[in-house]
């Protein structure tokens, strides 16, 4: 076993010190080493975007990123989402939409949308399938997904 | 009787499951860890077929933080093999064991199990594990298995033909004979794989001193598995907790038993100490059930107006190394010859069916089981036969269909049919699509030199199936129960428990609003419980499109007894006969004195009050426990409309609009109905366009990560249009029918029927999914040739 680095950084606005194998994913060690099971695990190789947080500021898999690259890092994660106790806009228009059923994907779905309406933030339906398809998802066939997207996108650009 | 709430059957409601699993406080198998846990990994097999020599394990066990390496011979000590029995005659019973005992009979088949204190090192010490293999002919498809020269996967059973069987209406060899008109083809719908966003997971704890052991399991069938893990560890049902909280979707795929199930009981068991496994998507395409692999030559024939004279088909399937419990091997071969005939009006059937072993992944049940393929095959030769009697694809199934005065209908299988709405949802589609509109823009485009066509595909499917028919031929377990407890507490909420688990379909919502209206309280009073068996009454689990029927009659039955009694305390506390007392607004009043009422949490709180508050001899409590048997089952039937475009230049299939009606009888939450026929629309336009399973002559698989097995984006998925039409089952409490698994088994023929229409101008049939770009460049180029 290799010796153990320390990885500092700060999640979801809170600081954390960490140790760990530099050979330690990102995902497993927000998941095991600071306990945020939110952020789910789906392929390990990138392409299903489950694991998908925000990496200072921009969507990110954290299934194929090294802890050690997150030293000095600001992320957020799904468990980051919810203000004052309450569902923030983009979840509750998931919940009105029925853009979750499993809720598997739902956290890196939730973050990739986040990202993705920072950036364009009155897209076309098709600019939104084309923004999410970097998250796969098995329940809904997308459709609950685009139109909670496309319900929240306003709701956010009011916020800015 | 009158209810004052507002009725929640029938409502969109939003889904109570929702805020945790949008919050990241979801309870999936691999959120759990608790103390002194060791992690898992396994060694899967890199040969097809091979005997295993010898395996030394010893490097493994010496690394540092390795705690225990399990072989086939340690876990054959601890546990029986798994052997998936059926009653059906020509279903061969072979033994499938946890960790491969002498030979492999797949890639990725597990080997040995490591147990650690992490799963990187876990999967250090497995590539530490020598294995001496030595190769045997691999049998690499149906057609080679059934040579008689071929190798023998299971000599137990003395062949590879582990499934046969045959259902057979009048003489259908006389009536293609004196058929106008015969249609036939071979059609091939490739291997699939469901690839649940949520791998495969277990973590099972043993107890030493009581000897109890718990897994936590992604399991569809908690109630399934707790029994199983009893017979093969040997281990009292009552000592087995089983529990499946969130689990991040099914689709069929965990719904059978797992080697890597018991191979961690026999570990935690061993060690005790908790062992958890998470299995990676490489073992979930590797070592997870693969769907369909299906070969089917089938004729029809028809008179010279259209109407169906008989139908005759050959299906092979592949049904890979191993028989899976407790569906077998014959789930998949039988279920289509089953559903063949379709809703039609069939005189004269022949359908017989093969299930074959080779050395690839077992087969399993996935969302439609042998439907997809079944509908597949009857809607193409629908459509054949429509274009050579020149009819309209919607005119020959409206003249076949079984009519509303044929019902119940016993179908050539020996299936019967309940009330449905094949015409009316045809009709429906039609309209929904504007069916002349759509055809008129298909001729512009034509014109235009555009590859543009329109699918439709008709279905009916067996859903809540009863304890009448197994869900797989002649399996031993029964599947046709299940059971709700409904519980008030004094404070006047309930607590309702069921045998059933979730796993995306939203039953804590769906069943919370057959309870809350069933009791008269509001929804937030109700919370459901599922996915214990610890803490529900005896059930098996989620699959076969059954909970909803199943679970929904189970708390109606339960609902009644609760609403009696509750009645029977208003009346007492109201001083009035209680066959005065009726539910109204949310009080128990005496009906035409809405002064005269008590609340529900008055009645509760006098049901654990004690003898003064009760009518004399009442038993106190508020609870009961009901179980709820369809026997037969019951009907749900769609109809799918697509349109679709040919990109000429790459000759990707774009989906310009679909549209499905669909009867599921009476909805309980048209909201979550229309997410269920999303979800499985999407999946069968991946079956149709681009999943498959790929292996090479050697068994080795080529689809092993999502860039080669390609599930599809929100870029390939429409936007759908759902209608309904609620027919309410007529044998089903509630009126409900089964409706989880419809879209996939419409989707793939809708789509084969729009890309065959779109390419009529050059005379080419859709006999073979997924239909990729590359095999429209070969069907196209051998066309134009």
């Amino acid at each position: 076993m290799a010796d153990l680095v320390t990885v500092r950084l700060k999640v979801n606005g809170v600081e954390h010190e960490g140790r760990c194998e530099p050979r330690k994913l990102l995902v497993d060690f927000i998941r095991e080493d600071l306990a945020l099971t939110g952020t789910h695990v789906g392929c390990e190789h990138g392409i299903c975007g489950a694991c998908t947080i925000l990496f200072n500021g921009e969507a990110a898999r954290s299934c194929i990123m090294l802890a050690v690259q997150a030293e000095g890092a600001e992320l957020v994660t799904v468990e980051g989402l919810m203000r004052d106790g309450k569902l923030h806009p983009l979840q509750e228009a998931f919940r009105e939409h029925h853009g979750l059923q499993c809720g598997f994907c739902t956290p890196g779905m939730l973050m990739t949308a986040l990202d993705f309406l920072r950036t364009n933030p009155a897209p076309s339906e098709r600019e939104i399938r084309e923004g999410i398809s970097a998250v796969l998802c098995r329940c809904t066939g997308y459709q609950g997904i685009v139109n909670a997207v496309r319900a929240a996108a306003p709701v956010l650009a009011a916020e800015r | 009787m009158s209810v004052g709430l507002p009725r929640l059957v029938g409502a969109r409601v939003a889904r109570r499951e929702d805020p945790r699993l949008l919050t990241g406080q979801g309870s999936y198998v691999d959120d759990h860890r608790p103390a002194r846990m060791l992690y898992a990994a396994f060694l899967r097999s890199p040969h097809a077929h091979a005997r295993i020599r010898g395996l030394d394990v010893s490097a493994a066990l010496a690394l540092p933080g390795v705690a225990a390496v399990l072989t086939g011979e340690d876990i054959a000590r601890s546990s029986k093999p798994v052997r998936a029995a059926s009653k059906t005659p020509n279903v061969k019973t072979t033994s499938y064991p946890p960790l491969a005992l002498g030979k492999v009979r797949h890639v990725g088949e597990a080997v040995a199990m490591v147990a650690a204190e992490s799963r990187y090192v876990a999967e250090d010490a497995v590539e530490r594990i020598v294995v001496d293999y030595e190769p045997l002919p691999v049998v690499r498809d149906v057609e080679s298995a059934l040579d008689p020269a071929s190798p023998v996967l299971h000599d137990e059973a003395e062949t590879n033909l582990l499934v046969s069987r045959e259902f057979a209406r009048g003489d259908v060899d006389a009536a293609l004979a004196g058929a106008a008109v015969v249609v036939r083809e071979r059609f091939r719908f490739h291997r699939h794989t469901p690839v649940c966003m949520e791998n495969r997971g277990c973590l099972g704890e043993y107890a030493t001193a009581s000897g109890a052991l718990t897994l936590r399991s992604s399991a569809q069938c908690p109630g399934l598995v707790r029994d199983v893990l009893a017979d093969l560890l040997d281990i009292p049902e009552h000592l087995i907790r089983v529990i499946a909280n969130d689990v991040g979707g099914g689709f069929g795929a965990k719904a059978s038993l797992y080697p890597e199930e018991i191979a961690t009981c026999v570990m935690a068991r061993r060690l005790g100490r908790p062992v958890k496994w998470i299995g990676d998507r490489r073992e979930d395409l590797l070592a997870t059930t693969h769907a369909w692999d299906e070969i089917v030559d089938a004729e029809l024939g028809l008179d010279q107006d259209g109407a169906i004279v008989g139908l005759r088909a050959e299906v092979t399937v592949d049904v890979g190394g191993y028989s899976i419990y407790p569906w077998t091997a014959a789930i998949e071969p039988v279920q289509t010859i089953s559903f063949l005939p379709g809703p039609y009006r069939v005189p004269t059937y022949r359908g017989r069916t093969r299930g074959v072993a080779t050395n690839k992944a077992p087969l399993g049940p996935y969302r439609g089981v042998g439907r997809p393929p079944a509908v597949f095959v009857i809607e193409g030769l629908m459509d054949r036969a429509a274009r050579r009697l020149g009819l309209d694809p919607t005119e020959i199934r409206l003249r076949n269909f079984i009519r509303d005065e044929d019902f119940p209908y016993k179908s050539p299988s020996g299936v019967v049919w309940d009330r449905s709405s094949f015409t009316e949802s045809l009709r429906r589609a039609r309209e929904a699509l504007d069916y002349k509109a759509a055809r008129d823009e298909q001729a512009r485009a034509r014109g235009a030199g555009r590859w543009v066509g329109i699918g439709i595909a008709s279905y009916v499917e067996l859903t809540g199936i009863g304890s009448a028919i197994p869900v797989s031929p002649g399996m031993p377990v029964s599947t046709g129960t299940e059971a709700a407890t409904i519980r008030f507490d004094p404070a006047g909420k309930v607590t309702a428990v069921f045998g059933v688990a979730s796993h995306g379909q939203g039953l804590e919502t769906t069943l919370a609003q057959i309870v809350a209206d069933e009791v008269g309280v509001p929804i937030e009073d109700v919370r459901v419980v599922h996915g214990d068996t610890d803490a529900s009454p005896y059930g098996t689990g989620t699959y076969a499109s059954r909970s909803l029927v199943l679970a929904g009659g189970a708390a109606i039955l339960a609902g009644r007894s609760v609403r009696e009694k509750m009645l029977v305390i208003a009346g007492h506390l109201l001083e009035a006969d209680p066959a005065d007392v009726a539910l109204a607004d949310g009080r128990y009043a005496v009906r035409g004195m809405p002064d005269r009422s008590v609340t529900v949490r008055q009645i509760a709180r006098a049901a654990y009050g004690g003898a003064k508050q009760l009518p004399k001899g009442l038993e106190p409590g508020l609870e009961a426990t009901r179980f709820y048997d369809p026997y037969y089952g019951t009907a749900s039937n769609a109809t799918h409309a697509a349109m679709i475009e040919i990109d000429r230049a790459t000759l990707e299939v774009k989906t310009l609009r679909y549209v499905v009606v669909e009867d599921c009888g009476r909805m309980v939450n048209p909201l979550i109905v229309d997410g269920q026929v999303h979800g499985g629309v999407a999946q069968g336009i991946g079956a149709a366009l681009l999943e498959e399973i790929v292996y090479d002559d050697q068994g080795q698989l080529l689809s092993g990560t999502l860039m080669d097995y390609v599930v599809p984006s929100a870029c390939e998925i429409p936007t759908m249009e759902v209608h309904h039409v609620e027919t309410p089952s007529p044998v089903a409490l509630g009126g409900f029918r089964g409706m989880g698994e419809g879209g996939t088994i419409g989707a793939p023929a809708a789509i084969a029927n729009a890309v065959a229409d779109a390419l009529a101008p050059l005379q080419i049939e859709i006999a073979e999914l997924p239909v990729t770009p590359e095999r429209l460049f070969r069907l196209i180029g051998k066309a134009r040739a």
